[in-house]
C-alpha cells in the first residue's frame, strides 16, 4: 500500500501532553517537517522554555535544552555561537518571550543573533492557568483580569513582530494563524523559511504564530478558533514585517 | 610554563582561561572584573573565539549556559551585584550537570555597596548560587599566580564532576600587578557525550534538563548530584598551611586577606606567640580535614575576612565547639592591617607580650 502520510522523523514518539484543542501540536507538526525538509535534524538544537510547551525537549527528535522562563534567546545564543553550523532554534510563548524574556529577544534580535524564534502567541498564560499576558487583549478576561483587561491599569498588549521590525538585526519577522487549512500552509512556508534564513546566515528570524488556548479561554476549541480570527487576527494582523533575505549577505 | 611576565590579576585570569580551552566568553561590563572583558574582547576576535556583551548579566550567564550545553568551555565574570543577577541561570546550570567557570572579583555590599575590595559573597558563594539542593566548586586564590592555576583546575574539576565551578577573586586581587608565568594551552578535552550539539543523525537526541515533575525522580536526580558532591568533599579539599604544625593559635583566612593575616603571623612569631596560617584554596569543598587535624594542638582557631563574620561558620561547624573560635574582620571595602590581626590573636592569648 502507498504511504500517503507519515509523522515527521523530527518528532519523537512521545505523547504530546497538550489540551484537547490547543494548536500547539500543529506548530510543532510544522516545525518538525521544515527541519526535516531542509535535512536539518541532524545539525539542530532546539530550546524549550517555560510555559505549555516547557517539554518541548521531550518530542523534539533533535538534541535539546530546557531553559530558564523568558532566556531561551540567551541560551540559543550561546549554543549558535558554539555551534555556527548548527540549526538553533527557540520554541517560546508570549509570557516566556514578551514578558519576562523582553530583553533576551530584544538583544538576540538587534544583534542579529543568527537564530530562529518560534513564537507562540496564544494571548495568555497557559500552564499557570490562565493569566493576563503580555499579548492579552484589552477586555479580555483572564484569571488575573477577572473584569477584563483594563489598559488604564494593565497598560496594552505588545505587538512583537511590530516592535521587531525596527530593529535593523532582523532578517525575517512574520506573523501567522493556524486558525484555518490555509493559515496553516502559510505558517509552514513562513517557518521553513525562517530556517532557510538561518541556514544562509543572513540573521534573526521569528515566526509569530497565533494560536488558540480552548481550555483557558473557556471555549470549545471550534469557538476557540472563531474567537482568534475574531479578537486576535484584527489586533495582530498577519502579514511580513520584515525581510531582508533578499540582501545577499541579509542584515549585515 | 611560559616565561614569568608581570601581569594585573583580572587580566593573567583571562590570559589563563584562553590557554585553558576557553573560546567563548560571555560578560556584563561591571567594576572591579572590568579588565577580565577588556582582555577577552582584545584576544577572542584573533585567536577565533566569542567574545560576547550581553544586554544583562542574566543572558550572559544563560549564554554560557548555551554555550556550556554544547560542550564547549564557556566563561563568564562578574562582581558582587552581577553575580546576584546571575544566579538564576547558575541554579539551572547546576540542575542540568553542565560544567562551566564563573569569576566573581568580589566588591563590597550589600545592595550597590563599594567598589573597593571585599569578601562578603562567601555565604553567596559557598551557600546561596541559587535556588535548590546544589553546590558549586568555589576556588579562592590568593596571588596572581595561583589565580591562573585555579583557572585551570577549575575547568578540570568542573568538567570532571558536571558542575560549575566559580573562582572568588576581590577587587585586590584582581587590581594588582605580581610575576606570573603560564602552563602550555590545553589540547586535549574530555569526551562530553551528553552535550547537545547535534546528533548528526548518529546517537539518539541529547537533552539538556533541569525539570522533573515527578517528586521521585527529582529526589533521585538530586541524590545521585550529591553522591557526586561527597566524592568532591573526599577528594577535592585544598589548602595551604604556615606553620601550624606548632601553632597555639591558627589563623584560618582567604585570598587577600590571607597575606595580610601571613605578616601577622610573622609578627606573632617574632614575639614569642606560636600562631599559624591556614589558607582555605577551595572554600567548598571546604578544608574540613585539615583544621580538624590541628583541633588537638591549637588553643584556639580565628577567622579573619573582610566582611562581618561568614566563613567563621564554616570553622564552627568543623571545629563542633572543641576548642574557640573567633573572628576578626573588617567590611565595606576596608582591608585589615596587620597590626590589628596580631592585636586580635594577643588578645585571644590572654594580653599583651
Amino acid at each position: 500500500m502507498a504511504m500517503v502520510y507519515e509523522k515527521s522523523k523530527m518528532l519523537t514518539d512521545a505523547p504530546l501532553h497538550y489540551c484537547p484543542g490547543c494548536t500547539h501540536g500543529i506548530i510543532h507538526k510544522l516545525v518538525a517537517e521544515s527541519l526535516e525538509e531542509l535535512e536539518a535534524g541532524g545539525r539542530a538544537v532546539g530550546v524549550a522554555p517555560v510555559g505549555c510547551s516547557v517539554m518541548a525537549y521531550n518530542y523534539f527528535s533533535c538534541d535539546m535544552v530546557e531553559a530558564p522562563h523568558g532566556r531561551a534567546p540567551a541560551i540559543a545564543t550561546g549554543l549558535k555561537r558554539a555551534l555556527p553550523d548548527g540549526v538553533i532554534f527557540t520554541y517560546q510563548g508570549d509570557g516566556d518571550l514578551a514578558a519576562i524574556g523582553t530583553a533576551e529577544t530584544v538583544h538576540a534580535a538587534t544583534r542579529g543573533e543568527n537564530i530562529t524564534v518560534i513564537f507562540v502567541n496564544n494571548a495568555i498564560y497557559g500552564m499557570t492557568g490562565g493569566q493576563m499576558a503580555p499579548t492579552t487583549l484589552p477586555g479580555q478576561v483572564t484569571q488575573t483580569t477577572p473584569y477584563g483587561r483594563d489598559v488604564t491599569k494593565a497598560g496594552f498588549p505588545v505587538r512583537v513582530c511590530e516592535m521587531l521590525s525596527t530593529l535593523s538585526g532582523v532578517a525575517y519577522a512574520e506573523r501567522v494563524s493556524v486558525d484555518t487549512v490555509p493559515n496553516i500552509r502559510k505558517a509552514k512556508a513562513a517557518i521553513k523559511k525562517a530556517f532557510e534564513t538561518q541556514i544562509a546566515g543572513k540573521g534573526f528570524s521569528i515566526v509569530e504564530v497565533l494560536s488558540t488556548c480552548p481550555t483557558n479561554w473557556g471555549l470549545t476549541p471550534v469557538e476557540a478558533l472563531q474567537w482568534l480570527r475574531d479578537n486576535m487576527i484584527p489586533y495582530y494582523p498577519l502579514g511580513v514585517y520584515q525581510d531582508r533575505t533578499a540582501n545577499e549577505k541579509g542584515v549585515f | 610554563m611560559s616565561e614569568r611576565v608581570l601581569m594585573k590579576g583580572n587580566e593573567a585570569m583571562a590570559e589563563a582561561a584562553i590557554r585553558a580551552g576557553c573560546r567563548h566568553f560571555f560578560g556584563y561590563p561591571i567594576t572591579p572584573q572590568t579588565e577580565v572583558a577588556a582582555y577577552m574582547s582584545k584576544k577572542m576576535p584573533k585567536i577565533g573565539g566569542t567574545y560576547l556583551q550581553a544586554e544583562s548579566e542574566i543572558a550572559a550567564i544563560n549564554m554560557v549556559l548555551g554555550a556550556a550545553s554544547a560542550g564547549v568551555r564557556a566563561m563568564t565574570s562578574s562582581s558582587s551585584p552581577g553575580i546576584s543577577l546571575k544566579t538564576e541561570g547558575i541554579s539551572y546550570i547546576a540542575g542540568s550537570d553542565l560544567p562551566c567557570l564563573i569569576v566573581n572579583v568580589e566588591r563590597g555590599g550589600p545592595g550597590l555597596g563599594g567598589i573597593q575590595p571585599a569578601q562578603s559573597d562567601y555565604w553567596q558563594a559557598t551557600r546561596a548560587l541559587g535556588h535548590g539542593d546544589f553546590h558549586v566548586l568555589v576556588f579562592a586564590p590568593s596571588t596572581v599566580q595561583e589565580v591562573v592555576d585555579l583557572v585551570f583546575l577549575a575547568y578540570d574539576l568542573a568538567e570532571k564532576y558536571r558542575m560549575p565551578a566559580m573562582l572568588l577573586s576581590d577587587g585586590l586581587l584582581g587590581q594588582m600587578m605580581e610575576p606570573v608565568s603560564f602552563p602550555e594551552p590545553v589540547e586535549k578535552f574530555i569526551e562530553k557525550p551528553w552535550a547537545t550539539n547535534g546528533h548528526q543523525n548518529k546517537r539518539p537526541h541529547n537533552i539538556v534538563n533541569s525539570l522533573y515533575l515527578a517528586p521521585d525522580e527529582l529526589e533521585r536526580t538530586v541524590v545521585e548530584r550529591f553522591a557526586r558532591y561527597a566524592k568532591v568533599e573526599e577528594t577535592e579539599q585544598r589548602c595551604q598551611e604556615y606553620l601550624c604544625d606548632d601553632a597555639d593559635y591558627i589563623i584560618v583566612a582567604f585570598g587577600a586577606t590571607s597575606r595580610v593575616s601571613q605578616s601577622a603571623v610573622d609578627t606573632l612569631r617574632a614575639r614569642g606567640v606560636k600562631a599559624g596560617l591556614l589558607r582555605p584554596v577551595t572554600l567548598w569543598p571546604f578544608p574540613k580535614d585539615a583544621i580538624r587535624s590541628h583541633i588537638p594542638h591549637v588553643k584556639g582557631f580565628l577567622s579573619v575576612e573582610m566582611n562581618m563574620g561568614q566563613m567563621v561558620d564554616d570553622i564552627r561547624l568543623t571545629v563542633e565547639g572543641k576548642v574557640p573560635v573567633e573572628f576578626f574582620g573588617r567590611t565595606g571595602g576596608v582591608i585589615p592591617r596587620p597590626a590589628e590581626v596580631v592585636e586580635k590573636v594577643l588578645t585571644m592569648a590572654g594580653g599583651d607580650r
